[in-house]
């Protein structure tokens, strides 16, 4: 199940909660080196707030997590800008910098975080843009030009220009067409073949989870319920796991509709 | 209904939140001194932040100097001293009026406005970006602004002391019949160095009140639009609040020997 060696990420009972209401329960999980994690659970489990607590943008309450065997979990300061340098995020919402040109997005780590010359990163920009499907065109564009779908690919592009080592996709696939859909999860496979990139990524997409990873975890109730290669998701013997993949409203899991 | 209840409320959750602006102004004013810094939004939040405040506030400058060659008139000529005008006009603009006009109407415009932007790059999640792009959001986004109104609101405040008196000489020449040169002169020979800086030395704490309170609201805005014009409410309110108190501890350390 779990790679040989240092993983390059680990949570070891991980909780959090917001007031009284507990988020996390005691997460534990385990991303090998060049391994492509997806995660599954249904919508308000906490699947964002688990890589939030990985990036350090949420403080985990308990718990710790480790990053290449280092911890992580209350570092602060210069230290954390420089385990960031590591990481590549793309956000549920884009994130985009409406103050900034599409192209400087892209750039922004390379130009702020690498210190490379504007220049030079503005082809990179422009590489990275062309691998996700847009064309030189919308680069001097506003973010708030572009259509929900092309915004999230721009946060696609600025999550790999800087050739992170570890990249964490949250739901990269959600407002794209089914085409443009299977363009990114193949950009996804190539990105993480040819550079040998560790990836965690979010899903709702039972296909693109298929198609990109080759280990799913499933969340639910703020703990890991099942954790296997992906080959196996369909025979888990697990039944929340086969409920959540055959998108089933009968089932043991609930979910809480209030009228 | 008592009328205060609301004042003491602002009053109050002003006090909870004081610790954590504390801490929010140590780390903003110590990252000013630790690169990288980031000359580039220095140099675009001084023209947004200066540059652009200057109508507004030339105008109400123009119209309070109007205003107060008015009063000192109508006072000072029951006593036959209307030669005064020139000297308590140039010393009510540059000590008093000229700064406070100023930061208030400052506080109105450039407080709102770094509140509103920074309140919703919080809940956009551009500033949890930023972070991930290892930029440090309050050396990139909060010293640009706390340098930019600390070095151009006393520029500001210069430009304003003049049109002010200009407006106090327009009224006092065209409608109440003064003479020109000699209110020039009367108010050059009038004016120090000392009434002028003590000016700027009000303006530039009032501009990093501004900053600060813009700043700190939006970053602690929550929950979309309505948390994004919350924290744009509270950052004028009690921007205004504390250059009006600030304003007072000034005046008594700098003229109450
Ligand atoms: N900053 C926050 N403050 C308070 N509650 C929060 C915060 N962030 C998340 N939550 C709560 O934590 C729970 C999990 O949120 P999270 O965004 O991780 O869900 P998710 O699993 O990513 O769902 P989705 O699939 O819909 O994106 C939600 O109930 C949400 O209300
Ligand atoms: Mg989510």
């Amino acid at each position: 199940m779990a790679a040989q060696g240092t993983p390059k990420i680990e949570l070891r009972g991980v909780k959090k909660r917001f007031g009284d209401k507990v988020v996390l329960d005691g997460v534990d999980l385990k991303i090998g080196a060049a391994e492509s994690l997806v995660v599954i659970g249904g919508s308000g489990t906490g699947k964002s707030v688990m890589i939030k607590c990985v990036l350090g943008i949420l403080r985990a309450d308990e718990g710790k997590i480790f990053v290449d065997g280092e911890e992580v979990t209350r570092i602060g300061g210069r230290a954390r800008e420089a385990m960031l340098k590591k990481f590549g995020m793309l956000f549920q919402g884009a994130a985009l910098f409406d103050s900034l040109p599409v192209w400087e997005n892209v750039a922004f780590g390379l130009i702020q975080g690498h210190g490379m010359n504007r220049r030079k990163a503005h082809d990179v920009a422009i590489e990275k843009l062309a691998s996700v499907g847009l064309g030189p065109e919308v680069a001097m564009l506003s973010p708030s030009e572009l259509s929900g779908g092309m915004q999230k690919r721009v946060g696609l592009a600025r999550a790999i220009a800087a050739d992170p080592q570890i990249i964490f996709f949250d739901e990269p696939t959600t407002g794209l067409d089914p085409i443009m859909a299977d363009v990114i999860n193949d950009l996804i496979v190539s990105t993480v073949k040819n550079l040998g990139v560790t990836t965690l990524s979010i899903t709702h997409d039972m296909a693109s989870a298929r198609k990109i990873s080759n280990r799913i975890a499933m969340l639910y109730k703020g703990k890991i319920i099942w954790d296997g290669p992906t080959a196996d998701i369909d025979n888990s013997g697990n039944p929340y796991v086969d409920q959540f993949i055959h998108g089933r409203a009968v089932g043991p899991i609930k979910m809480e509709v209030r009228g | 209904m008592n009328i205060l209840a609301p004042i003491g409320r602002v009053f109050l959750a002003f006090l909870a939140q004081t610790g954590a602006l504390t801490r929010f102004m140590i780390s903003a004013v110590t990252s000013c001194v630790r690169p990288p810094i980031y000359w580039g939004l220095i140099g675009q939040q001084m023209i947004r932040i200066g540059y652009f405040s200057l109508p507004v506030v030339g105008l109400t400058a123009f119209f309070t100097g109007g205003a107060l060659a008015l009063q000192i008139y109508v006072g000072s000529n029951r006593f036959g001293v209307e030669s005064v005008v020139p000297n308590i006009v140039v010393l009510g603009i540059t000590r008093e009026l000229g700064p406070v006009i100023a930061g208030l109407m400052v506080a109105g415009r450039v407080a709102a406005a770094i509140a509103a932007e920074i309140g919703t790059m919080r809940v956009t999640e551009q500033i949890d970006a930023l972070t991930t792009l290892s930029t440090n959001p309050i050396k990139y986004l909060v010293v640009p602004r706390l340098i930019a109104a600390v070095v151009t609101l006393p520029v500001l405040v210069i430009v304003a002391d003049a049109i002010g008196v200009f407006g106090g000489y327009v009224v006092a020449t065209e409608s109440l019949g003064l003479n020109g040169p000699i209110y020039l002169k009367n108010t050059v020979d009038f004016v120090t160095h000392d009434d002028v800086i003590s000016g700027v030395i009000k303006i530039a704490v009032f501009g990093f009140i501004i900053a600060l309170l813009g700043c700190y609201n939006g970053f602690h805005s929550k929950g979309g639009a309505q948390g994004v014009g919350a924290a744009t409410t509270y950052a004028v309110v009690s921007s205004s609040i504390l250059i009006l108190a600030a304003n007072y501890f000034l005046t008594s350390i700098l003229f109450g020997n």
